[in-house]
């Protein structure tokens, strides 16, 4: 197959899921300011997990990758869910949600 | 097409305990008095049938049995690691009620949250593809965001709820793109087939992705760099859904991490071992350091675990079926350790409030001598003193990698115990040497006082008498896992 300049290949996939999920990191370490970022960053990772595993599978011509990509999709939803009813409690006991008020241990 | 049921009798076990999950729930819904004690008590009872269940079906001691097209292993492994697990939550269940009740938290989805919970690692140490262990530490990990936050107007449990939530996140995000990268690069989810030399060390992609999954499991047994969240998270969370955490996640965490890496890349030996005997040095040596200056004790507590899982890959850094074996022993004995001395962390009370820094234990050998002895016994035992059970423990940890030729890693494990013995025996010193201070309340519940009893018998000299049939069955599991 020869690969054209515009054509969209694996390699495309992959480097966009690697730049999402490094962003996805560094939204969780550098981010000073929300809890918030930080479940949006972490959703962020899961879906760049998400499109290499939908990258692989049509490269390698195997469902796997797919029914993979739909169990990451569920629980990444109820993960969202556990993760806001968390900071839900979290923000009536201390009525803030900046991430450096999260200081109450030092680790 | 047609489908037709698969055989579901190997994963027996987990299914009733699913069925009991959800039965419990119901139970929680339709019945009004004295809540938290049936549930708990039922609870407890469907993870003893369980237990049953398990060993009744068992395959045969070296017989293999899988389910859910090779998904689902049960072999000797699973069955010893599950017995573990099981036993660990049975524990910690009993030991909750009068923590919660004196906490005024004593709601019924406390125990079916920890019932979920076992049914996750449960489903994690059977897991033979990653679709299953996702899937499986995924439904542990969430029933342990919410335990961790369970006491929800208290800000500490809340931070360490929302501490454990964002890093566990990112963990499983990590995990989940080693997976990914592998799956790509191999073509395969499954550790048999990946096994069988899929797996080789040319494959950049390959080792990229392992090195991710061990970043991801590394998190999830609190491996030194990815300890972080460890002194926070048990320091903050209830008392005795800490006394879970330290038991049944960590042995079922380190099941997952043996499996997918002597089950799923036999053939890549050479680049997970680099990475565990790095883990491993840097776990013992943060484990002894680090505790050191704790007053708090579940922090102290946190810091020694962080250090045990230490010990316990120098014997996974082995590779050897000796190696392995070692780490079953030393699993099952660290968490006799770990459930008595938190028997009696949960008995340091006053006035329905738990005193929890270490000088409150202050003269308890002359207030409660037999608490004080337990507790002795669990420090020594813990330390790795001669004669206790916690000695065969590293023993046998630090034989097998003397004879894998791992000089090194034998020698800095066996200075970090020597130094994390200090902590261990300042505690003894300040139950048995200081002015006491204040007596303890007594214990209303009697489980308290039996698990104590029964954890330190196995810990003490006694233990010369079981080490030897823990060792054969060890072995046979070790076997199966080869």
């Amino acid at each position: 197959m020869e690969a054209g300049l515009l054509t969209i290949g694996l390699g495309h996939y992959l480097t966009l899921a690697a730049i999402l999920f490094t962003l996805g990191v560094f939204g969780i370490f550098l981010n000073r300011r929300n809890v918030i970022i930080i479940l949006m960053s972490v959703e962020l990772m899961l879906l760049a997990v998400n499109i290499n595993f939908v990258a692989f599978s049509t490269h390698l011509n195997d469902m796997v990758g797919q029914v993979f990509a739909m169990f990451v999709l569920t629980v990444a939803a109820a993960e969202a869910a556990i993760g806001l009813a968390i900071l839900v409690i979290y923000f009536r006991n201390r009525g803030s949600i900046e991430v450096e008020d999260i200081n109450l241990m030092k680790g | 097409m047609s489908a037709t049921l698969p055989d579901l009798t190997p994963a027996l076990p987990e299914i009733f305990v699913a069925c009991a999950a959800m039965a419990l729930l119901m139970v929680g819904v339709f019945k009004k008095d004295n809540l938290l004690k049936v549930v708990t008590r039922l609870g407890v009872l469907s993870l003893a049938i369980a237990f049953v269940i398990m060993v009744a079906k068992m395959p045969g001691l070296d017989r293999v049995a899988t389910t859910f097209g090779g998904m689902f292993i049960v072999d000797g492994f699973s069955v010893f690691m599950k017995s573990l697990v099981l036993i660990g939550s049975m524990a910690a269940l009993l030991m909750s009620q009068q923590y919660l009740i004196d906490r005024k938290i004593d709601r019924f989805e406390f125990p079916v949250l920890i019932v979920l919970a076992t049914l996750g690692m449960m489903m994690m140490i059977s897991a033979n593809d990653f679709m299953a262990l996702y899937v499986g530490l995924e439904l542990q990990s969430l029933s342990l965001y919410v335990l961790a936050s369970f006491d929800r107007e208290r800000q500490r449990s809340t931070e360490a709820g929302l501490k454990y939530f964002v890093l566990g996140a990112l963990s499983s995000g990590m995990l989940l793109y080693g997976i990914s990268l592998i799956y790509g690069f191999s073509g395969t989810t499954s550790f048999s087939v990946l096994s069988t030399g899929l797996a080789n060390s040319e494959n950049i992609g390959l080792v990229v992705g392992l090195v991710f999954v061990l970043a991801g499991l590394a998190f999830k047994v609190s491996a030194v760099p990815f300890h972080m969240w460890t002194p926070d998270v048990y320091e903050g969370a209830p008392t005795p859904v800490t006394a879970l955490f330290a038991a049944a996640p960590k042995v079922a965490a380190m099941a997952l991490l043996m499996r997918v890496v002597l089950g799923g890349f036999p053939t890549m030996a050479a680049d997970w071992q680099q990475i565990i005997i790095f883990i491993s040095i840097g776990s013992m040596l943060v484990g002894a350091f680090a505790a050191l200056v704790q007053t708090n004790i579940k922090r102290l507590m946190a810091y020694s675990s962080i250090g045990h899982v230490g010990y316990a890959l120098v014997g996974l850094a082995a590779g050897t079926v000796q190696g392995v074996e070692g780490v079953l022993v030393y699993m099952t004995i660290y968490m006799t350790m770990t459930i008595g001395t938190f028997a009696c962390i949960l008995s340091m009370r006053r006035d329905k409030a738990l005193d929890l820094d270490i000088n409150e234990l202050a003269g308890l050998s002359r207030n409660q001598p037999a608490m004080a002895f337990a507790l002795a016994v669990f420090m020594f035992s813990l330390a790795g003193i001669p004669l206790l059970a916690g000695f065969f423990g590293k023993y046998f940890i630090f034989m097998s990698a003397i004879d894998a030729g791992l000089y090194t890693l034998a020698i800095i494990g066996f200075v970090a115990s020597v130094v994390g013995a200090f902590y261990y025996l300042r505690i003894v010193k300040i139950m048995y040497f200081d002015e006491p201070a204040a007596k303890f309340d007594d214990n209303e519940f009697g489980t308290m006082g039996f698990i104590m009893g029964l954890t330190a018998a196995l810990n003490s000299p006694l233990s010369f008498l079981l080490i030897y049939p823990l060792l054969g069955l060890a072995g046979v599991a070790a076997a199966s896992l080869f």
